[in-house]
C-alpha cells in the first residue's frame, strides 16, 4: 500500500497533536502528496481565507513512493494558500526530510491555527510534541538545524525550518530542509512563520515496510533506474553539469530573460553557466564546483555543491560562508544573475547562500531585484531610498540587498513584498514580471511560446514546474515542437500539467521526466500501491488534481483575467536571437487551452468536465 | 576467489540506495536506520562517504565474542553473526576498532555486514559505482590503473 495511513493533525492554537487515519477513498482518487494533501486542504479551508491568518492551514506531505528505492523517492511537499499569490500553493522539496517523515510513520502533517508563541514540532516515530522555540526565533535555517540536532543529541535528526525571512514576513519565504533543499515558491515559509512554527524535526526508524508487492516493486524500480542511467540528460548531462547546463542553451535560443525581461539574451551568460562552475578560478586555482550531490533515493544527482571564492568581496572575513554549500542551480543562477544583469558567479553564489541560510526563494527575490533595478534606472526609486546605487549589473547591490531582505532591514522590506506589490507601490505595476503575483522563472516566453501558456495558467502563479514544455520545445522530450509557434501548445501544456500532477503526487522528482514518461512511473506506483493504477487512471488523477486546484483558485476570486502575462511580453518583441521580433501569443493560446481543458470561455470547468472527473 | 566490498567515496552522491537495499535484504523493510552500511555526509567539505565492515582477516569482533556467535563464512570470508547464539552482550561493538558492528535494540542482538552471502545488495543498488564487490586481492586495481594512466610513456615512443 505504500501509504502509512497515518495523518498527524497539529492544532497550534491549542498545542495538541492527534493521529487520524488517512482517508483511503481519497488516496485512491488523488494518489498522495500534492494531489491528496490538496484534497484535504480544499475540503477544510475557506478559499477566501487570508493566507497569513490562523484559519489558513499548512500541510506537509509525502507520496506513496517517498521513502522507497524508486529513484528520487524522497520528495515531500508543502500545501497551503500561498502568501505571495493568494492561490493554492504546493512547493516540493528533496533532500532527506521527506523520507524521514515517512520512516517515522507519517503520510501527512496538517498544521492548523496559530501558536501563541514560537514552537517547533518534534517527531520521533509515533511520538509527536510541540516544543518551545523561543531560543530558535531569530535564528537562521542553518543555526536552527544545528541547535536542534545538538539538543536531541542526534545528528541523524532531519529538520525543515524557516529562517529569518519567514519570520520577517518576506512574502516568498521558503521552508528549507537539509541546509539547502527547499519547498521554495509561493511563500509557504511565510505561512509557516505566521503560525509561529519555526521548524519540524523528525527522526524516523520504522522504515517503509508496506509496499504492496516488494518483488514486483524492486523490479519496476530497477527498470526505472536503468532508463534514467541510459538517458543522455538524466544519465550524463544533469549529473555532470546540473540544471545549470541550461544557461548557455537557453541563451542561444534567445529565451534567457535579461534585465527584467528587457532583453532575451545575456552577454555574460557564459560567465554564470555550468561550464564556468567547472573552470579553475584565477584567484585560487580551484573550481567553483566541488561535487554533485543526490537527494534521498536519487540516481540522477543533479545537485551542485560549491565553494565560494574566499577572496570575493562578499565573503572577505566571513569564513562561515567558505565551506561547501548548495548551489548554483539554473533557476537561481538566472534569477540572481541574468534577470538583473549581474555576471559575477561568486556574487550569485553568495546571494544564493543567503537565500538558503535565511530561507527565501531566489527566483522571486532575484526577479524582484531586477524590477527594482529597472525602477532605479527609470529614476522612480532613488539612491537614497535603496541606500545604495542599484543599476542593472551591480553585484554589490545584489549581495547587499540579499542580506537586507533576509534581515528585514531598510529597502529589504520592500523587496520582501515581491515584484508585483513593490512595482504597484511605485505606480508601475506593469514592470512586475509575474503571474498571480509570482515571478517568472528562467525562460522567456517570447522565445519559448509554450512557457507563456504554462505561466499564465499555472495554478500556483508563474512557474516552470507545472508544465515544463521546455522539455518538448527545446529538447524534443517526448516529441520536438517548435518553440517559436503557438500551434499545438494548448494540448502540450495540458498534457504536461496533468502528467506533472501525477509525478508530484507520487513522491518522486519531476526531473525524472526528462527520461521517464508516465508509462515508466506507472509500474512503480502499481507495484507499490493497493488498487487499480492503470495509465488511464493516472491520467485521470492528474487531470482531476489540476481541476481541483483550479476550482479552489476560482473560489478564491481568481478569474480568466489572471491567466495573463505582463504587457511587456505581449507588446515588446524580442530584440535579438531566434525569436527576434516575436511577442508571446498568449491571447491565441488561452482560448484553445480553455477548450482543450473542457472549461468555458471564462476559464471555468464545465459541469460535464467536473462530472467526468468526479469533482 | 575471495571478494570484498570496495568503496570509492569520491563517486558517492549520498542517495542512500545502499542503505535501503541493505535494510530490505536483511529486514524486509526500506529503512536506513536498520542498514549495516552507512553513508556519512561531511556537508561543509562536500564529501559523502559510505562506510561498513571491511571483514578483517583477524577480526576483533570474532575474537572478543564470549559465545562464539561470530563465525567466518567459508564461502565469502565474511564474519557473520549467528543471531541464535548472540546474547547481545555488545562486547564485539567495543572490540571493533571501526564501529561497524552494532547493537539492535529491537532484537537484542548485534548486526554487521555479512556480504549478503556473496552478492552484496548495497553494491548492486549503488548507481555510481561508489560501492563495488571486487577481487579481495586487488582492491587497489582501479587506483593503480588511474595512476598508470598518468605515466608518461611518450619518451619511449620518440626514442
Amino acid at each position: 500500500m505504500a501509504w502509512t495511513r497515518n495523518v498527524l493533525r497539529v492544532d497550534l492554537t491549542n498545542g495538541t497533536c492527534k493521529r487520524e487515519p488517512l482517508n483511503m477513498e481519497w488516496a485512491q482518487q488523488y494518489l498522495g502528496q500534492r494531489g491528496l494533501a490538496t484534497k484535504y486542504f480544499v475540503s477544510e479551508v475557506d478559499p477566501k481565507v487570508d493566507p497569513l491568518s490562523p484559519a489558513n492551514k499548512l500541510i506537509m506531505t509525502t507520496g506513496p513512493l517517498t521513502g522507497t528505492p524508486a529513484s528520487t523517492g524522497g520528495r515531500y511537499s508543502v500545501v497551503t494558500k500561498g502568501a505571495l499569490t493568494g492561490a493554492i500553493a504546493c512547493s516540493n522539496s528533496g533532500g532527506y526530510f521527506g523520507a524521514e517523515l515517512k520512516f517515522a510513520g507519517w503520510d501527512m502533517i496538517i498544521f492548523e491555527g496559530r501558536s501563541p508563541k514560537p514552537v517547533y514540532l518534534w517527531l520521533e516515530n509515533g511520538k509527536a510534541e510541540l516544543r518551545d522555540a523561543g531560543h530558535l526565533w531569530g535564528k537562521t535555517v542553518w543555526q536552527t538545524e544545528e541547535i536542534i540536532k545538538k539538543a536531541h543529541q542526534d545528528p541523524q535528526v532531519r529538520v525543515s525550518s524557516i529562517g529569518r525571512a519567514g519570520e520577517n514576513g518576506v512574502l516568498y519565504a521558503c521552508i528549507v530542509n537539509d541546509l539547502h533543499r527547499a519547498a521554495g515558491r509561493s511563500g509557504v515559509g511565510t505561512v509557516m512563520g505566521s503560525k509561529n512554527l519555526k521548524a519540524v524535526a523528525v527522526r524516523g526508524t520504522l522504515g517503509t515496510s508496506s509496499v504492496r508487492d516488494p518483488k514486483a516493486f524492486m523490479a519496476a524500480a530497477a527498470a526505472g533506474k536503468k532508463v534514467l542511467a541510459d538517458n543522455a540528460v538524466t544519465g550524463q548531462g544533469l549529473p555532470t553539469y546540473g540544471t545549470q547546463v541550461l544557461m548557455n542553451v537557453i541563451n542561444e535560443m534567445g529565451a534567457l530573460p535579461t534585465r527584467n525581461h528587457r532583453d532575451v539574451q545575456f552577454e555574460e551568460a557564459r560567465k554564470i553557466s555550468a561550464e564556468a562552475m567547472h573552470e579553475k578560478r584565477p584567484t585560487d586555482g580551484k573550481s567553483h564546483l566541488v561535487t554533485n550531490a543526490a537527494c534521498f533515493g536519487c540516481t540522477i544527482a543533479c545537485g551542485r555543491i560549491s565553494k565560494i571564492d574566499e577572496t570575493h568581496f562578499s565573503v572577505v572575513n566571513k569564513p562561515e560562508y567558505w565551506g561547501a554549500s548548495g548551489g548554483l542551480e539554473y533557476e537561481a543562477a538566472w534569477a540572481l544573475g541574468a534577470a538583473n544583469g549581474v555576471g559575477d558567479l561568486e556574487a550569485l553564489q553568495f546571494a544564493n547562500l543567503i537565500c538558503n541560510e535565511d530561507g527565501f526563494d531566489p527566483i522571486s527575490f532575484g526577479a524582484t531585484v531586477g524590477a527594482a533595478m529597472e525602477l532605479y534606472e527609470l529614476g522612480i526609486i532613488k539612491q537614497e531610498q535603496i541606500g545604495m546605487e542599484a543599476p542593472f549589473g551591480s553585484a554589490k547591490a545584489l549581495c547587499e540587498l540579499a542580506q537586507m531582505t533576509a534581515r528585514g532591514e531598510g529597502f529589504g522590506k520592500e523587496l520582501g513584498l515581491g515584484s508585483a506589490r513593490m512595482c504597484a507601490k511605485y505606480g508601475r505595476p506593469e514592470l512586475s514580471m509575474s503571474v498571480k503575483k509570482q515571478e517568472f522563472p528562467a525562460y522567456d516566453s517570447r522565445g519559448i511560446q509554450g512557457m507563456g501558456l504554462t505561466y499564465a495558467t499555472s495554478n500556483r502563479g508563474a512557474c516552470h514546474l507545472r508544465s515544463y514544455t521546455v522539455a518538448s520545445e527545446v529538447f524534443g522530450i517526448p516529441v520536438k515542437t517548435d518553440p517559436l509557434v503557438t500551434d499545438g501548445k494548448a494540448d502540450l501544456v495540458k498534457a504536461f500539467q496533468d502528467a506533472t500532477a501525477v509525478f508530484d503526487s507520487a513522491g518522486i522528482c519531476v526531473f525524472t521526466s526528462f527520461a521517464w514518461t508516465l508509462a515508466d512511473v506507472q509500474p512503480q506506483i502499481a507495484a507499490a500501491c493497493e488498487g487499480d493504477w492503470s495509465m488511464e487512471k493516472l491520467n485521470e488523477v492528474g487531470e482531476r488534481i489540476w481541476n481541483m486546484e483550479r476550482q479552489f483558485n476560482l473560489a478564491a476570486g481568481f478569474t480568466a483575467k489572471d491567466d495573463d502575462l505582463p504587457p511587456r511580453l505581449k507588446t515588446e518583441p524580442a530584440k535579438t536571437g531566434p525569436a527576434k521580433g516575436l511577442v508571446n501569443g498568449i491571447d491565441k493560446m488561452k482560448p484553445e487551452y480553455y477548450k482543450t481543458r473542457g472549461w468555458d470561455a471564462n476559464g471555468v470547468p464545465t459541469q460535464d468536465t467536473l462530472k467526468r472527473l468526479g469533482l | 576467489m575471495q571478494k570484498s566490498l570496495h568503496i570509492n567515496a569520491a563517486k558517492c552522491t549520498g542517495c542512500l540506495q545502499c542503505e535501503m537495499a541493505c535494510s530490505f535484504e536483511h529486514h524486509g523493510v526500506f529503512n536506513p536506520a536498520k542498514s549495516r552500511i552507512k553513508v556519512f555526509n561531511f556537508e561543509h567539505e562536500g564529501r559523502k562517504v559510505p562506510y561498513t565492515c571491511t571483514q578483517c582477516a583477524e577480526a576483533w569482533c570474532l575474537n572478543a565474542c564470549p559465545v562464539d556467535a561470530i563465525r567466518v563464512d567459508a564461502g565469502t570470508g565474511a564474519k557473520v553473526v549467528n543471531e541464535a547464539t548472540c546474547v547481545g552482550c555488545k562486547v564485539c561493538t567495543i572490540a571493533c576498532p571501526f564501529g561497524t558492528v552494532n547493537y539492535v535494540a529491537d532484537t537484542g542482538k548485534v548486526q554487521k555486514c555479512d556480504l549478503c552471502g556473496g552478492d552484496p545488495a548495497c553494491a548492486t543498488a549503488c548507481p555510481t559505482g561508489a560501492i563495488t564487490y571486487v577481487d579481495a586481492d586487488w582492491t587497489g586495481l582501479d587506483k593503480m590503473r588511474a595512476w598508470a594512466d598518468k605515466t608518461d610513456t611518450s619518451s619511449r615512443a620518440s626514442a
